[in-house]
């Protein structure tokens, strides 16, 4: 197919290779953070068969060795716009959790959270040939997804299948060996723009590193921000970045959509920055010190100080209520949120069983923001922060973190998605040494 | 837009390429263990090896080391001035200070005393001899002498044995030790030991033997006064002598006329008489044997 199916092919073979190898590298490369954390395979559960989601969900097979965060340069709507200021500041995440780890790492599993990503829902049919399913028949029931047209410079990045069904009978897991006519398939194709993936590609290579995995983050951050029942029953992650805000929703632990709305917590900084004439160094630190979304009588008389070192007193003395600092903040984050609203419904999120809502995400710790989502998006909001990994450093168990933590469980445990499955007989060229093996393999 | 021609920032956080490829290569196990134990392993043989590349250098540093051990050696700690042998006659004394051949004072490191033992028991009047080092710087030679127990007549002259037939002496006449026994005949210092208990079973005819003859180093000869002469078989030769005697205190047999007592067969003793006696017999007798050789 396209360069993107081949490489990532290879990167799941590079992704085995570093677990027999047993250490591997998350990296997170988000607007205002690069996270890296260095994950080592060692749990009982490293060499077994891999037979559904182990014990502890998986996570017992891998422990965090190191943790490094650094601010992010040259990234901005969680895309990478200054190159070799980004590979800078990657390096010194990769530097700092080796020296944590004392080991050194070769590959790296990386998200992002831009680039425009589209969900795309694909459909295909396949009648049997001899009424039982085989490894083949999916195979070819995939190949029989009609692809939809992408559109010109975009590559695919998630083609999970998430259904199948066999004649009348549906959400069937794992349909090998079932007996039935006529096997269809649903498969969710997640496309996002390619000279992003090539940006983040070729910084990571600068840096000596082998890519063995990427993923979207509002993908990572759902699988690590949502409870069990709720991937089940059905639920929407927004994972609120600094530049940018991410929506992935599931049901039946897959991911059907995902979206990402380009506004996220360093807009509501530069808003402060514009509003209150400050640098933005010091409107981040008032928004995190002092920021809110919900003004009380008692935010009227909490006065804040601004502080600058102009040399006039006048300007260096100045204080602003809370009430204004929730003035700037709210009308943005109300922006964000309905803005993600509106994507939620333009997906037809208000038709699955269960509407929970789960904020995540570093912007997500401004307090009341609860209270305002629920106004905005529904009464079923909840924040989420991500799970509890072995070995995670306390200061990364935050909801900023969830993208980077579910990054761990997805190179543990990685959704099988359209090219794990084996390529069908008749895609191959004609004459060739691999479709004559193959077709011993599959008669004999 | 930034300045894409301006200096990057006076500190920048970020690693540069050198030092994150450096840390790498650092994190890396083989290279961790090649630089650690490595590089200072050669390192170090690199080093003794360049210091030990001159003859001269080498033949210094051998020659400080031994000069270092001489002068420990030579301590007045270890130094041995005086030699002190015990339990030797004073001429027996001299030899052995003569076979050692120590030049005193001398550290007691250089003094072989297992060499200097073995030459001193080469000395033939020597049984056993202990050395030790004593403290004081004293070198004790223990020494206990062999006796002289027998007289040896040889080919080479007149030897002193003692009870294992070792040679402890010659000496010039049989006069200078006239109280010991005598013994002839080849191979007799090999059977000493028998020679010693013949002469103790004959203590009754003591003062008519005059020695013991080895015959064909296999068995023994008693040799009288007079002439007679008792052979000895090679198997039990103590119980025939035994016996002989014991013929002699019964029927006076040795007072008689008679040459030689033959044991050697123990069934059938044979006597040999002189051939006076012999020809007084016959004529008794009535055998005349004037036509015969008999």
């Amino acid at each position: 197919m396209t360069d993107l199916y081949q490489s990532q092919r290879a990167m799941r073979n590079m992704r085995q290779a570093a677990m027999q190898r047993g250490v591997i590298a998350i990296l997170d490369v988000g607007s205002s953070k690069i996270a890296c954390l260095i994950l080592r395979f060692d749990g009982p559960e490293r060499l077994r068969e891999q037979d559904g989601v182990g014990s502890m969900a998986g996570q017992s097979s891998f422990r965090v060795i190191g943790a490094a965060t650094t601010r992010s340069r040259g990234v901005r709507f969680g895309e990478i716009s200054v190159m070799n200021e980004t590979e800078r500041a990657i390096r010194t995440a990769v530097q700092a959790a080796q020296k944590m780890a004392n080991v050194r790492v070769d590959h790296v599993i990386a998200c992002f959270s831009g680039a425009e990503p589209r969900s795309y829902g694909l459909a295909g049919e396949w009648e049997l040939q001899d009424s039982v399913v085989t490894e083949q028949d999916v195979a070819r029931v995939l190949a029989a997804c009609d692809v939809p047209d992408i559109g010109p410079g975009r590559e695919v990045l998630h083609a999970q299948p998430v259904n199948f069904a066999l004649d009348h009978r549906t959400g069937l897991g794992d349909p090998r060996g079932q007996i039935g006519n006529r096997l269809a398939c649903d498969m969710h194709l997640l496309s996002v723009e390619a000279d992003v993936i090539q940006n983040l590609l070729y910084c990571i290579k600068r840096c000596d590193l082998e890519l063995a995995g990427i993923a979207s983050s509002a993908y990572v951050s759902g699988v690590s921000s949502l409870v069990e029942d709720e991937q089940e029953l059905g639920a929407a992650c927004i994972d609120m970045g600094g530049g940018s805000t991410g929506i992935s929703v599931f049901i039946k632990k897959h991911m059907i959509y995902a979206d990402a709305v380009r506004m996220g917590g360093d807009h509501v900084t530069s808003d402060i920055s514009k509003g209150l004439q400050v640098p933005l160094a010091v409107a981040e630190r008032i928004k995190t010190k002092h920021g809110g979304v919900h003004a009380t009588g008692m935010d009227d008389r909490d006065m804040i100080e601004i502080g600058a070192d102009s040399g006039d007193w006048e300007k260096d003395r100045r204080t602003v209520s809370r009430t204004e600092l929730i003035g700037i903040m709210r009308p943005r984050v109300e922006e964000i949120l309905e803005e993600a609203r509106a994507r939620l419904d333009a997906a037809g999120f208000e038709h699955l069983p269960s509407q929970q809502i789960v904020l995540t995400g570093g912007a997500s710790q401004i307090p009341g923001l609860d209270g305002l989502a629920a106004r905005i998006l529904g009464q079923r909001v909840r924040l989420g922060r991500p799970l509890r990994v072995q070995g995670l450093p306390q200061a990364v168990t935050g909801p900023a973190f969830a993208s980077a933590v579910g990054l761990c469980l997805f190179a543990a445990h990685p959704q099988d998605e359209w090219w794990d499955f084996d390529i069908p007989a008749e895609r191959y060229p004609a004459r060739s040494l691999k479709r004559a093996l193959k077709w011993f393999k599959d008669n004999w | 837009m930034q300045s894409l021609s301006a200096t990057p920032p006076r500190r920048d956080p970020a690693p540069s390429r050198a030092a994150y490829r450096m840390q790498r290569l650092w994190l890396t196990p083989l290279f961790r263990t090649l630089m650690r134990v490595g590089l200072p392993a050669f390192g170090i043989v690199f080093l003794i090896g360049i210091y030990l590349a001159s003859d001269a250098r080498r033949a210094e540093l051998a020659g400080g080391f031994e000069s270092m051990i001489d002068a420990f050696q030579q301590r007045p700690e270890f130094m041995v001035s005086l030699l002190s042998v015990e339990g030797a006659s004073p001429g027996l004394s001299d030899s052995i200070r003569e076979a050692m051949a120590l030049k005193l004072p001398l550290s007691s490191f250089d003094i072989d005393l297992g060499a200097a033992r073995q030459r001193i028991e080469t000395l033939d009047a020597v049984a056993k001899a202990d050395l030790r080092v004593r403290s004081g710087g004293v070198l004790e030679v223990k020494v206990t002498e062999r006796v002289p127990v027998i007289v040896w007549r040889s080919a080479a002259g007149l030897a002193l044995l003692d009870h294992d037939g070792r040679r402890v002496s010659m000496i010039q006449t049989r006069q200078d030790r006239a109280d010991l026994p005598l013994v002839a005949g080849d191979g007799a210092d090999l059977a000493a030991a028998e020679a010693l208990e013949l002469l103790a079973a004959a203590k009754p005819i003591l003062p008519r033997l005059r020695g013991l003859v080895r015959m064909g180093e296999r068995r023994w000869d008693l040799v009288l006064d007079r002439g007679q002469r008792i052979l000895l078989p090679t198997e039990a030769p103590v119980k025939a002598l035994e016996r002989a005697i014991a013929l002699d205190q019964a029927q006076k047999l040795l007072d008689r006329d008679v040459l030689s007592i033959d044991l050697r067969i123990q069934d059938r003793p044979v006597l040999r008489l002189a051939p006076f006696a012999l020809g007084e017999l016959r004529r008794s007798r009535g055998i005349d044997t004037s036509e015969s050789d008999l």
